[in-house]
């Protein structure tokens, strides 16, 4: 929870289409420093889209993307990536060949820059580089509490667990914004729980930013310090969970109105 | 019982990211290496003529080897296929081949370096159509670069010196007074050179693999979305794959003509080799730099032994035996991706995990 509100980010007037297709409408909204915010909706409201609007993977028509107080310029993926935001999928995104502590490893791709020739002889900086990035990847592993699958290939993990290497390896990154998509989605009621207490861990000791799109409602108004709710790709309601609540725009979004 | 990691503790991280973190590795490794270099230039191999266990069996395995580590490094790593790597051999010894006659002088094995990075540059410009599609459309981009070099390979006549046999042909190449290439070098001085290429890129690779450029190649490989999104650049690590392999790739052309045929022309570069390397990976085990070696033998050695044990000990005629070596290849092939569709390196891996257990059963 934060108790200064400084946005770190903010979109203004987003629009997407795919042909057609209207993915997002004049969306807008902000993120504040450290804060849980959560992405809210009914299936096909656009909120993985935003996302992906977010960390670039698609570029909207039209709208601009804030962060750090500047107007974002249209970026490759890699190259927001570069500016600190992480994220995770709604269909877990491992990477299926290689071990836990490999794939941890991958989120410190970006920080690591030795040469190919250093990387050839593994010597020098080379290996220096590796140790020192494998000690923050130790310690991020034993913060989400799997030390113990740190060296089984993570095609073998049962779901929840991919789904926390998948926060290890975005947590890797030491992000500014972490991006969750679904990060609870078809978790039973104990690893929701688990779940839960990792992102509440990781905000409140990294003071990481956190975006999350949940389907669980009780697990959003948990978490959540505020809540976008978005219904066919418009912006329904903005607010702190209880405010969301009881915006009847939002009940009918989720149980209909009588026509 | 005799292979497992228990009891054997690591108090740094540098300990554990060393090439054979385990003791057991360290011998086997230390083993394998005392009877390449020692037991078999004394000894050979038993029941096998001294001629051709160099000329027929050790010498070609090790290039092929190379050739397989470079198409791993591309396929099994990186994920990006490639049906030119006849072609890019020829690309590595075709280049050799121009650098030893534009400088006579120059060592032999800093052609062979040379002629390696001429073919990362060539291969790392036929991979680029890599960066747009991917699977079976990339066969087919790749397919197209082997015609277009087996074409240049016959009407560029300077790429051979426009000489009438159309081949190319390595001459005598005298290192530190000893002939290392060409028509009167000994096979065990050629050996000796290919051997020690072969650790020599064997542990740069391993090398490469584990740390950043190995992981990003991974990275796109398993899941090229998520990859693009934690920063790797597709560019970047694709096209440092191809350079890479090809590199090993032009290396082996290199190898395989002046230091193993002596002689050569556009049909050992030609698709059917392709198809071979590709075996070679695909039966070792994709993604393994051990499979790399032992799917090499394999190819390579059973049909030559075949060939050999038949003529010598049953009297078949050399042409039954080639029909026959071929069949039994093929029908191997087809066993062996029934049994464990990952290749040898798996098989091996299951092993290495019985081993750790045994005679126990659990």
């Amino acid at each position: 929870m934060s108790e200064n509100n400084s946005v770190l980010m903010e979109v203004k007037n987003i629009n997407l289409r795919f042909g057609g297709v209207v993915a997002i409408q004049n969306v807008s909204f902000d993120i504040y420093e450290g804060e849980i915010r959560a992405i809210i909706g009914p299936n096909g409201a656009g909120k993985s889209s935003m996302l992906n609007v977010i960390n670039g993977f698609y570029h909207p028509q039209e709208g601009e993307v804030w962060f750090n107080g500047e107007k974002r310029p249209s970026m490759e993926p890699y190259q927001i990536a570069k500016t600190g935001i992480a994220r995770t999928f709604q269909n877990i995104a491992l990477f299926k060949g290689m071990t836990t502590i490999e794939n941890v490893m991958t989120g410190r791709q970006l920080k690591m820059n030795k040469n190919f020739f250093w990387q050839m002889l593994r010597y020098g900086p080379a290996i220096e580089e590796e140790v020192e990035h494998r000690r923050r990847c130790e310690e991020i592993i034993d913060f989400l509490e799997i030390n113990h699958i740190r060296k089984t290939p993570v095609g073998a993990l049962p779901y929840g667990l991919q789904k926390r290497v998948e926060l290890a390896r975005a947590l890797a990154m030491d992000p500014k914004i972490l991006l969750l998509d679904e990060p609870m989605a078809g978790m039973n009621v104990e690893e929701k729980q688990d779940m839960s207490r990792f992102i509440i861990d990781v905000n409140e000791e990294f003071g990481t930013t956190i975006a999350l799109i949940e389907h669980d409602m009780a697990v959003v108004m948990d978490l959540a310090d505020r809540v976008v709710v978005l219904d066919y790709g418009k912006l329904l309601a903005d607010g702190t969970p209880t405010e969301v609540q009881s915006n009847q725009a939002v009940i009918d979004a989720y149980l209909g109105v009588p026509h | 019982m005799f292979y497992r990691e228990t009891g054997q503790f690591k108090s740094k991280y540098r300990e554990e990211l060393a090439a054979f973190p385990l003791a057991e590795d360290k011998v086997g490794i230390a083993i394998l290496l005392v009877i390449a270099y020692v037991f078999i230039p004394i000894f050979g191999i038993p029941g096998l003529s001294y001629e051709f266990t160099m000329g027929a069996i050790m010498i070609p395995v090790f290039i092929f080897t190379i050739t397989t580590l470079g198409l791993n490094i591309l396929l099994g790593f990186a994920g990006q296929i490639s049906l030119g790597t006849g072609a890019f051999m020829g690309v590595g010894a075709y280049s050799c081949y121009k650098i030893m006659t534009i400088f006579p002088d120059l060592n032999i094995i800093i052609c062979v370096i040379l002629s390696g990075l001429v073919t990362a540059v060539v291969g790392m410009i036929f991979g680029l159509p890599s960066l747009k599609i991917k699977g079976f459309y990339l066969i087919v981009a790749t397919l197209a670069a082997q015609f277009f070099l087996e074409w240049a390979f016959i009407r560029v006549a300077w790429l051979y010196n426009y000489n009438d046999s159309g081949g190319i042909e390595g001459t005598n190449k005298e290192m530190f007074g000893l002939i290392v290439s060409g028509p009167q070098s000994d096979a065990l001085t050629r050996y000796f050179i290919v051997l020690t290429l072969l650790v020599l890129l064997t542990w740069l690779a391993s090398n490469v693999i584990r740390g950043r450029i190995g992981r990003s190649w991974m990275m796109i490989r398993d899941m090229d979305i998520a990859a693009e999104l934690i920063g790797v650049r597709p560019l970047t690590a694709k096209l440092s794959a191809f350079a890479f392999s090809s590199f090993y790739v032009g290396i082996s052309g290199a190898l395989m003509v002046f230091f193993w045929l002596g002689a050569a022309e556009v049909e050992s570069f030609d698709v059917s080799h392709s198809f071979t390397y590709l075996f070679m990976v695909i039966i070792g085990g994709l993604g393994s730099i051990t499979g790399s070696y032992m799917g090499a033998a394999l190819v390579w050695v059973v049909p030559v032994l075949i060939k050999e044990i038949g003529k010598t000990v049953f009297g078949f005629d050399a042409f039954v035996m080639e029909n026959f070596s071929i069949i039994f290849l093929g029908v191997a092939i087809v066993v062996i991706l029934i049994v464990e569709p990952h290749g040898l390196a798996r098989l091996w891996q299951i092993t290495k995990q019985k081993l750790r257990l045994w005679p126990f059963p659990y």
